[in-house]
């Protein structure tokens, strides 16, 4: 397989900053990946993107798409590309065909009159073809943006938390088209808050934190490598120290991993014994929310990026 | 479509035609009515007792001027307010994620904003004939000097929508250098009806170059050679269109 987006040691820091916004990240996207970029506000994942997209000049490293450096080719580059940005924008003079036929034809291509009604079939917007943008609502004016960024066609796809504050009608239309064009063989590398939309989508994961990678792997390898069961229960009381620790409590619902050495039996024994009454008692598999909270915290995951870069110097 | 037999550049050209022609109302009969109310008032002011050029009437002087003020307001306008309203609405970025290169970017708001520039000039002119008997000694000057400011105030106009970050900064732009280079062009006396320093001030002015040149072509009288005209109104469109393109180059405050 050939490589979709290359990075090597990019490095960003801002004129003015205390630290670098992104601090010698690496790591590479396959080709016909669906790629998952995960990390809190200020982790440096829209920095990444919009040096990806020629918007910003990183201070060191490179990044290629599909082998064309963006620095040395950005014409190239941009030609391989279709990004999602993350900013609710739009042009208010024109209509959402009319916007589609121009950001065609500013990318060259021409008569793609049947590929733009199958993007505004497959986001939901047929009808509002020959509305003005200004009237769309938020949600309709997110999904332009994805049309927008699709309409010549790109290989690869980056969408920077295209669902943050869109409705769930919409999410499922535009995963159901982003899935589509990822099984035709359309790279997507995507930035999101919601980790269930991660879990269910992407194929590997990458966790950023203050500009650096802390985590890549395949989604269920970083599943499973959180080797836990989570017990989730609610209670009024507060946990006994030991528990409280690895604990996550949200209100009165609590989630609990079962580390290694606790067993369920135990750990139920020790919330008894300190007298903490406990309802609706559920055992389940750790979720990525899990997995990134606790890459967050700095636990080491079994599956790191240590382990990655060894295993890519061994191939 | 008509986009689908553009290239690249041409589909920003005509969406920047488009742009401006779908506020028509507010970007080409705006401005005529505008030159339309300084031809009225000052021509009726001062069309008795005004005489710049012997046997030229003050309101036939006046025309040329406003027609050229116009064109170069207009152009102005043009690629400054898209640039910065873009910027500002933050729809720039579906440009700058494009392929487009920097001569691509700076044709496109080039062109459209000449082209608004000689649309409302066309305008003025057209109304002034209702006027003012009109004639010109030669079209061809009238044409070249017409071109040549559109141009010079589209490519500053660039330049201006670049540096901008805020409506308030393109205002001082317009009304601290733009509005006193216009009004001290030219546009409604003869230099040499000024005082010496004045005069000698206004010829570091090549707003002035550009009247004079445009009203040879109107009169076959200027204050200076037409020819010096052409070689300021060229010389300054092509320093200014270089920094434009310069500025679009390395993405002057639109790519960090």
């Amino acid at each position: 397989m050939t490589v979709a987006i290359d990075i090597q040691n990019l490095r960003k820091h801002y004129a003015g900053a205390s630290s670098p916004a992104l601090d010698g990240v690496s790591f590479a996207i396959e080709e016909g990946e669906f790629f998952g970029l995960l990390g809190p506000n200020g982790a440096g994942k829209t920095t990444l993107i919009n040096i990806l997209a020629g918007l910003l000049s990183p201070s060191s490293g490179r990044i290629a798409v599909q082998g064309v450096d963006v620095q040395a080719h950005p014409s190239a580059a941009r030609r391989l590309l279709g990004i999602v940005p993350q900013e609710l924008v739009f042009d208010p003079f024109f209509t959402v065909r009319e916007a589609l036929h121009f950001q065609s034809g500013y990318f060259g291509v021409q008569h793609n009159r049947a590929w733009i009604d199958d993007i505004l079939q497959g986001l939901g917007l047929a009808d509002k073809a020959d509305t003005n943008m200004r009237q769309l609502s938020g949600g309709m004016k997110r999904r332009m943006l994805v049309a927008q960024a699709l309409v010549h066609k790109p290989p690869v796809i980056v969408l920077d938390e295209p669902t943050a504050g869109v409705d769930v009608e919409l999410r499922q239309t535009l995963w159901q088209f982003v899935s589509d064009l990822n099984k035709r063989g359309h790279t997507v590398l995507l930035t999101t808050h919601y980790l269930e939309e991660a879990e269910a989508l992407c194929g590997r994961l990458a966790m950023m934190k203050q500009g650096r990678l802390l985590a890549l792997a395949a989604t269920s390898q970083l599943l499973a490598d959180c080797h836990s069961q989570v017990l989730s229960f609610k209670t009024q009381q507060t946990l006994p120290a030991a528990l409280a620790a690895g604990a996550r409590v949200t209100g009165r619902i609590v989630h609990l991993p079962l580390l290694p050495g606790h067993t369920l039996e135990a750990t139920l024994k020790t919330l008894r014994e300190a007298g903490v009454d406990i309802t609706d008692l559920e055992i389940r598999k750790a979720d990525l929310e899990e997995v990134f909270l606790r890459v967050m915290a700095g636990q080491g995951m079994g599956h790191n990026l240590a382990d990655e870069r060894a295993e890519g110097d061994a191939a | 479509m008509m986009v689908d037999h553009l290239r690249g550049w041409q589909v920003l050209l005509y969406k920047e035609i488009l742009r401006f022609w779908k506020v028509g109302l507010q970007t080409i009969a705006a401005p005529v009515l505008t030159a339309m109310l300084y031809l009225l008032i000052f021509g009726h002011v001062l069309g008795a007792s005004v005489q710049v050029y012997p046997g030229v009437s003050y309101l036939a002087f006046l025309v040329p001027g406003l027609v050229m003020m116009s064109v170069l307001q207009n152009a102005f306008a043009n690629s400054s307010s898209s640039l910065i309203q873009s910027k500002i609405m933050g729809n720039l970025v579906f440009l700058l994620l494009t392929p487009l290169s920097h001569w691509g970017w700076f044709g496109a708001y080039f062109f459209s904003s000449l082209l608004r520039g000689l649309v409302v000039g066309t305008g003025v002119l057209a109304v002034a004939a209702f006027f003012v008997p009109l004639s010109f000694f030669s079209f061809a000057w009238v044409l070249v000097f017409a071109v040549l400011g559109a141009g010079l105030l589209a490519s500053l106009g660039v330049v201006a929508g670049l540096w901008a970050e805020k409506f308030d900064q393109m205002a001082t732009f317009q009304n601290f250098i733009l509005v006193p280079m216009t009004f001290l062009s030219g546009v409604f006396y003869s230099l040499h009806s000024l005082p010496p320093l004045w005069l000698q001030i206004s010829r570091f002015n090549p707003f002035f170059y550009l009247i004079d040149g445009f009203r040879y072509g109107f009169f076959g009288q200027s204050d200076v050679s037409p020819w010096l005209s052409l070689g300021v109104a060229a010389s300054a469109l092509a320093l200014v269109a270089s920094l434009a393109l310069y500025l679009l180059k390395i993405g002057y405050k639109i790519r960090a």
